[in-house]
């Protein structure tokens, strides 16, 4: 069944029905239900998060798995669109905090910055030197990487970019990317293991 | 008194994502093509 939306006002169209357009093939109606939802979804995700850029990428995110559910089919109507959306969104701002707690940022606010007179004196000259060696044994060994996994991790560690912006910068799909982040991670503990390679310092 | 009370709303700033971001959305949506071989789904990616 599909409901015309351009006979009938848009606005009139409940999310059931944009909805079903949607997987009819329409993608205005996709534009609509995001136009819709947006503010409170975003907003959700942004009271919890606290960060612009990862509010954004979350909200990207979530409205990826809407989209490639929707297109599978795999997406029951039982008139609960924005519960569904909102629970995606939850589950990948939990999925962002457990991958945050593991790699702790800190991002300088162009305000007094008590790191900028505090010195670590805890590096002594031989840690560096390990840090140092380390640090180039990751850089051979991410040389041995296929081109565009290498490329990919370089973004995602030492750019610090988001997957959003690494798929625009290299023009293929987040998942992509994600893919390419995944097996250049696997091909480098393998590589690990192979030479035997202690990175711990 | 009532004067400090403003019910309009609509001046106050709604937290939105980013054109980009909704711009992405559109475009990605439009680009993907779920393909159904017997019971397998495939998905493509059109330029």
């Amino acid at each position: 069944m599909f409901f015309n939306s351009n006979v009938m006002n848009t606005k009139s169209l409940s999310d059931a029905q944009l909805v079903c357009n949607y997987i009819s093939g329409d993608e205005n109606a996709l534009s609509i239900l995001i136009n819709r939802h947006q503010s409170r979804l975003y907003g959700f995700i942004f009271s919890k998060i606290q960060d612009r850029d990862a509010a954004d990428d979350v909200f990207q995110d979530t409205f990826i798995k809407v989209i490639r559910t929707l297109k599978r089919g795999n997406y029951n109507e039982q008139g609960k669109f924005l519960p569904w959306v909102m629970r995606i969104s939850h589950n990948l701002i939990i999925d962002y905090f457990r991958k945050n707690s593991r790699m702790p940022k800190f991002k300088s606010k162009n305000e007094f910055d008590i790191f900028s007179i505090i010195s670590d004196d805890s590096l002594n000259i031989e840690n560096k030197m390990v840090d140092a060696q380390i640090e180039n044994h990751i850089r051979i060994l991410l040389d041995e990487l296929p081109d565009e996994q290498r490329a990919v991790i370089k973004m995602r560690i030492y750019q610090d970019m988001s997957f959003k912006e690494i798929s625009e910068s290299t023009g293929v799909s987040i998942n992509t990317a994600l893919g390419r982040m995944r097996y250049g991670l696997i091909n480098l503990r393998k590589m690990i293991d192979k030479h035997k390679i202690n990175l711990i310092n | 008194m009532a004067e400090l009370y403003s019910k309009n709303t609509s001046n106050s700033e709604q937290l939105k994502p980013s054109k980009k971001t909704i711009r992405f959305l559109i475009d990605y949506s439009k680009s993907l093509k779920i393909i159904k071989i017997r019971k397998t789904n495939y998905e493509t990616f059109l330029n």
